[in-house]
């Protein structure tokens, strides 16, 4: 590990000035302190966030805030999100481990980096970590990669499952940043590698997340996972979804470089019966966009067939 | 950079200076010679280094010493009152739930932080839950029914 200063954040204005004097924050360090190791990430300054005082969970009116150094196995089983927002308690305890879970921290999970070997490979070409060296993966090991959005500089998935059910939920992030505080909503924190992968969010230096806002509560929810082994794994394909009276949410996880908020399919279920044709014709509209690579293109039916049975299992 | 940081580990308080590029798993084990947390992969998916930090189990590995300045850490060494094993030990050796034992330690801490988890929310501990809960407790001997009887054993 290439060798760093550290420090700990006194308050959120101090660690915003100093990120964006170059600083990197520290939350849980469950994916940093392993991208350093890796070589990945050589931070000179680190700045140790996970201290500040966001590590509450509170209601407000009608939703709920979320610390951003609320710990992931923390918001999991706490009762009013377990009992109002199922599909976000789902995802995070689809996510890494127990033990993972009691380190991570909520604003770090949202800013965990692609799990693609290349990119973590530091003898390997990679367009994420050195933009213009190439992507490998385009060509190569892409069976976990993304089927949409993808450019021809980048086809690496985004790996947090909680991200996913933040998006179904339409949850909003509030960010601290040199010019003061504001606020993103989820579809819409991470972008599309586009010609500039190595950026994954909109953020900027010294933006700091400090809460997540959900809205309304979303009982009627459910996140469904598919992966390699049962347990510990990270998701070849996810769907999150959000079943309200008028309206049905939909994000998908897996298949792009953000959490991928299906708006084709909820396009065609508004106002309408959750019936089987229905949510087919949902289905097809979303996929058809997809793009597979040639050892993922397994990707588009098992998306199908996920996102028919989950919305199947929350259809009246 | 070094820093200045203390940790009470198994009970016992240390004033200790380190690198901060140091984990709290390669200082139990390198500075301070408490070898009970195992060094598999050192990237959080192996589940070996799994000590308890302020009661929470958690892969050391993962875990800069200098950002727990101040933490209270139970290893594997610190289960055992005295002589007398920690009940999880006790129905380890009873299950014959081991082989190489390399993975041990961290399945031991492992499962008494998931049992402290389990209680709080009130959650029934069957096979498929504890199975679900120690999944990033890797075993390459295979020795998971017999680690899920051990566990199971120590609920009862």
């Amino acid at each position: 590990m290439k060798a760093f200063a550290f420090e700990r954040a006194s308050d959120a204005a101090a660690a915003v000035a100093a990120g964006a004097d170059g600083a990197t924050f520290l939350g849980g360090g469950t994916n940093l302190v392993d991208l350093m190791k890796l070589g990945v990430a050589a931070p000179t300054r680190l700045v140790d966030v996970s201290r500040l005082p966001h590590d509450g969970i509170e209601e407000t009116a009608g939703g709920l805030r979320i610390g951003a150094a609320v710990r992931n196995a923390d918001l999991a089983s706490h009762p009013l999100v377990r009992e109002r927002y199922p599909v976000l308690s789902e995802a995070l305890l689809a996510g890494a481990s127990g033990q993972l879970r009691n380190l991570a921290t909520v604003g770090g999970n949202l800013l965990q980096r692609t799990r693609c070997s290349y990119f973590q490979d530091v003898t390997k070409p990679c367009n994420k970590r050195e933009p213009g060296s190439g992507c490998p993966a385009r060509d190569g090991e892409h069976r976990n990669h993304a089927i949409l959005g993808h450019s021809e500089h980048c086809v690496a998935t985004h790996p947090s499952d909680m991200a996913v059910a933040l998006a179904a939920i339409e949850a909003t992030v509030e960010v601290l940043g040199p010019a003061g505080p504001r606020t993103i909503p989820i579809p819409g924190l991470h972008r599309l590698p586009g010609d500039k992968p190595q950026h994954d969010t909109v953020l900027n230096p010294g933006d700091l997340i400090t809460a997540i806002e959900l809205g309304g509560p979303a009982p009627r929810s459910v996140y469904r996972k598919v992966r390699d082994r049962a347990s510990f794994a990270f998701a070849v394909l996810s769907v999150a979804a959000v079943v309200e009276p008028a309206d049905v949410r939909i994000a998908l996880g897996g298949v792009a470089h953000v959490p991928w908020r299906a708006e084709q399919a909820e396009a065609v279920l508004r106002g309408r019966e959750l019936s089987p044709e229905a949510i087919a014709e949902a289905a097809d509209a979303e996929l058809s966009a997809a793009i597979p690579l040639r050892d993922n293109a397994f990707k588009v039916p098992l998306a199908r067939n996920v996102l028919i049975r989950t919305l199947s299992e929350l259809a009246p | 950079m070094d820093a200045e940081i203390s940790l009470r580990i198994n009970g016992t308080e240390h004033e200790l200076t380190v690198d901060v590029r140091t984990t709290l798993l390669d200082l139990l084990r390198e500075h301070l010679h408490l070898t009970g947390a195992k060094k598999g992969c050192d990237h959080g998916q192996c589940g070996a280094c799994t000590i308890l930090i302020d009661g929470r189990r958690a892969n050391s590995c993962l875990a800069l010493a200098v950002a727990h300045d101040g933490s209270e850490l139970t290893t594997v060494e610190g289960l055992a009152q005295g002589d007398e094993l920690h009940p999880l030990q006790a129905a380890f050796i009873e299950r014959d739930a081991f082989q190489c034992g390399y993975c041990t330690p961290g399945q031991l801490c492992s499962a008494v932080g998931m049992i402290e988890e389990a209680n709080a929310e009130g959650a029934v501990l069957d096979a498929p839950a504890i199975r679900e809960r120690m999944s990033g407790n890797v075993c390459r001997c295979g020795a998971y029914p017999n680690i899920v009887a051990a566990v199971a054993d120590t609920i009862a």
